[in-house]
């Protein structure tokens, strides 16, 4: 900013941004989610993608997962903020890379053309669990369950056996083995 | 079978339970069953604003002037936008406030009904937590969580909006749980090996610094006399931020003065230079920092606070100390009476090459300005103000902008919670309501609002508020017709382009306090500016003291944004040799 008069301090450095999957534990009451997403938007933290449900019924525990991208200076920040909001109980964050944890995602995708297409497109998507969810005669929806890049290719790939639209949830996340997140 | 009791009677009984003496409020439709029960409980007194945001900044100075919480009713809509402001001020400033706002009837929620806002929407960016009521078994406990999660870890301001419908409706009152569950989020998180480490540190270095802020007032006074034991056992030098100014006697040599953009050479050079720095209570701030990068390059840095994302936000330190500052301060001075029990002593030698150094840079005089005969220099009369009243125990409020800084780089505290400024907000016309909510809570001494003529017009309807409670707040104004902060950075930094920072058509300000029935003095030159201070504190009513000073004069030194602390700006004279030319320029 070579020309700017400002009362502030302006940085030039570049760092580097990895891709972190922040999961929150929070009491499911009114504003919640507004709460968690707006301490995001309000300090300008990314959010690439979002995924949330109630998970315990009787203790109404809601379980947000949130994949970010930031410093790891402001992947800490997210992390120590959101533990500071009341109704936060607990927050994990796994690298992208993390080997020992599982990441996934949902898309349905609606296919109309020929059989001949239909076809391809559900052997396409032979490698990501697909489930046919519903079949006319001249439409599939096909479900699948992959990676978010995974996702990202199918939507493109999917594009010539006539894909006509694409519904898809944020990525949910989970240890591997016995050991749960405390 | 127990008693019932309406909502209305209920936001009272939470209130006597968490031993409230004083809210500050407005009444509004939406707060009227509220209001109507009032007269019933006599512990409670009500100061009527005169604006929504004056009864904000009011409850603001109660609580810093005070360390209890500060208790704002206001009514939906524009009664709870007004205060927005405020709660915003107490949130940056790390203050103890219970806003409790009147909501529209719950079935007219969502309905755009007349003076229905989002209230809860609003003010969730600008408190710790908020809160709507739409169950009247909920609102004892809600209530009392408020006060609790205002009050608890690092302070701050919350919210609880109550729809007009749950103040009528009936149920049993629930008296606050003694025990205190704080569903994780205590503060006290260090061990003793940190409390080893620092110490070690402390040992080793032979340039240390400490470097306190407002989280030792916060704390409560027990920290401010622990911190002075602190600071004599090492026999470092100590310098403070804005909000910590008191903690720590601003007459002693150990203290630098304050910090940051505008503070004393020897302090941020001190920074600069120092190898080991002891965050006590700050955030490393902008204001204080200046240039991150090239910011004390060479030490290791400590930082104890109870906020634990306040750690590594700007600045990466090398020890974390994560617990209320009392807390860690007592276990700090335990350890070291145990470990180095002649600490002072055999630390002298070590930071005596430190000491000179200081020394150095001390007898630059950075705080040093030019007098005059003729016209009353701003720094002047604060000098005079302080001379007048440093024996009277005065508690000091301020606006926001030159004023405020030659304020703090003259006045000097000695107590903590007597100095109430807004300083992570920077909100201009904090300071009039500020030094009502302290007149309140004090209602013997004296209160002084140092203010700025532009400041001060922002909330002058306070005065009135001032008046109807009899209380004797005298307002300082230091008036240079401009605002004055605006003024210095278009002179440094804009061309002296002074694009709207003149006020060209300001009111009397004697006919102006006299329209409000209380006192005017006005001051013009220096001769007679002793006597007027003293009339002025001889007055026992509230005061509008227009004090009419140099025009044009700049509050040094100044570090410039974007540079570091071994680059400050002094007075007038050395402005010539460093101007802030090319590159330096655009970083500001």
């Amino acid at each position: 900013m070579p020309n700017s008069k400002s009362a502030y301090s302006f940085s030039n450095k570049k760092e580097k941004f990895d891709t972190h999957i922040i999961v929150v534990w929070v009491d499911n009451e009114a504003g919640v989610l507004a709460r968690v997403v707006g301490l995001f938007s309000g300090r300008g933290y990314n959010i690439e993608s979002l995924a949330v449900a109630q998970v315990d019924e009787k203790l109404k525990i809601s379980r947000i997962t949130i994949v970010t991208t930031g410093t790891p200076q402001v992947v800490n920040q997210i992390k120590l903020q959101l533990r500071k909001l009341v109704p936060v109980h607990k927050v994990a964050d796994f690298k992208r890379e993390d080997k020992a944890v599982i990441f996934k995602e949902m898309a349905l995708f609606k296919i109309v053309g020929s059989n001949n297409k239909l076809e391809g497109a559900l052997k396409a998507c032979k490698k990501y669990n697909p489930v046919l969810l519903d079949k006319t005669k001249k439409s599939n929806v096909i479900q699948i369950t992959a990676l978010r890049r995974e996702i990202d290719k199918m939507s493109k790939d999917l594009k010539k056996f006539g894909l006509v639209s694409v519904s898809r949830t944020g990525a949910v996340a989970m240890t591997r083995g016995a050991d749960i997140f405390k | 079978m127990s008693k019932l009791y309406s909502g209305a009677e209920i936001v009272f009984k939470c209130m006597e339970d968490q031993n409230v003496d004083h809210i500050f409020g407005y009444p509004g439709g939406a707060v009227l069953p509220i209001y109507d029960e009032l007269q019933n409980f006599k512990s409670i007194k009500h100061v009527l604003v005169r604006h929504e945001q004056g009864a904000g900044h009011a409850a603001e100075g109660y609580a810093r002037s005070s360390g209890k919480p500060g208790v704002i009713l206001v009514t939906s809509g524009p009664g709870a936008t007004n205060v927005v402001t405020a709660l915003t001020d107490a949130y940056m400033d790390s203050i103890p406030l219970v806003c409790i706002s009147g909501q529209v009837p719950t079935h007219l929620i969502g309905t755009d009904a007349f003076q229905e806002c989002d209230t809860t929407g609003i003010t969730r960016p600008c408190t710790k937590h908020n809160w709507l009521v739409k169950d009247i078994n909920d609102l004892a406990s809600t209530i009392h969580k408020a006060f609790e999660v205002a009050t608890t870890g690092r302070p701050g301001p919350v919210l609880v909006d109550i729809p007009k419908d749950i103040q009528f409706q009936k149920t049993k009152y629930k008296k606050p749980k003694k025990e205190k569950k704080l569903n994780g989020k205590s503060h006290n998180h260090f061990n003793q090996n940190s409390i080893d480490e620092l110490i070690e540190l402390m040992s080793k270095s032979s340039k240390p610094i400490f470097y306190t802020g407002g989280g030792v007032i916060n704390s409560g006074p027990r920290a401010s006399e622990l911190l002075r034991e602190l600071v004599y056992a090492t026999g470092f030098p100590i310098t403070s931020t804005l909000q910590g100014l008191g903690s720590f006697p601003g007459d002693d040599n150990q203290f630098l003065g304050m910090l940051g953009m505008h503070g004393t050479y020897e302090a941020n050079n001190a920074m600069h230079d120092c190898d080991l720095m002891i965050n006590i209570g700050a955030r490393f701030d902008d204001r204080i920092t200046g240039k991150i990068d090239e910011f004390s390059p060479k030490s290791k840095k400590v930082h104890i606070d109870i906020d634990p994302s306040s750690i590594n936000k700007n600045v990466k330190v090398d020890l974390a100390i994560v617990g209320d500052v009392k807390t860690v301060l007592s276990s700090t001075l335990k350890s070291l009476k145990q470990k180095k029990s002649k600490f002072l002593k055999s630390n002298k030698q070590k930071t005596s090459n430190w000491w000179e150094k200081i020394q150095r840079w001390r007898s630059v005089r950075s705080l040093d300005y030019i007098g005059s005969e003729e016209t009353i220099k701003p720094q002047h009369a604060i000098e005079r103000l302080y001379e007048l009243t440093k024996d009277k125990d005065a508690y000091i409020t301020t606006e926001v902008g030159q004023h405020q800084m030659w304020a703090a780089q003259h006045y000097k505290f000695n107590k903590p919670n007597r100095w109430m400024t807004s300083g992570g907000l920077g909100t201009m016309g904090y300071g009039l309501p500020a030094a009502v909510g302290v007149q309140v809570a004090h209602p013997k001494k004296l209160v002084i609002d140092i203010a700025g003529e532009a400041s001060v017009l922002m909330t002058i309807q306070e005065m009135s508020t001032a008046v109807q409670y009899n209380l004797p707040i005298k307002i300082f104004i230091l008036n240079n017709q401009y605002m004055g902060m605006v003024r210095q950075w278009q002179e440094l930094l804009h061309d002296k382009n002074y694009s709207e920072s003149y006020t060209a058509a300001l009111p009397d300000f004697v006919k102006l306090a006299e329209a409000y029935n209380c006192v005017g003095i006005r001051a013009k030159t220096p001769e007679e500016l002793d006597d007027k201070i003293i009339e002025m504190l001889n007055t026992d009513r509230p005061v509008i003291f227009d004090c009419m000073v140099d025009k044009v004069e700049n509050c040094f030194p100044m570090i410039p944004s974007g540079k570091p602390h071994n680059q400050m700006i002094l007075g007038p004279k050395d402005q010539e040799s460093k101007k802030i030319t090319g590159k330096g320029k655009s970083l500001v």
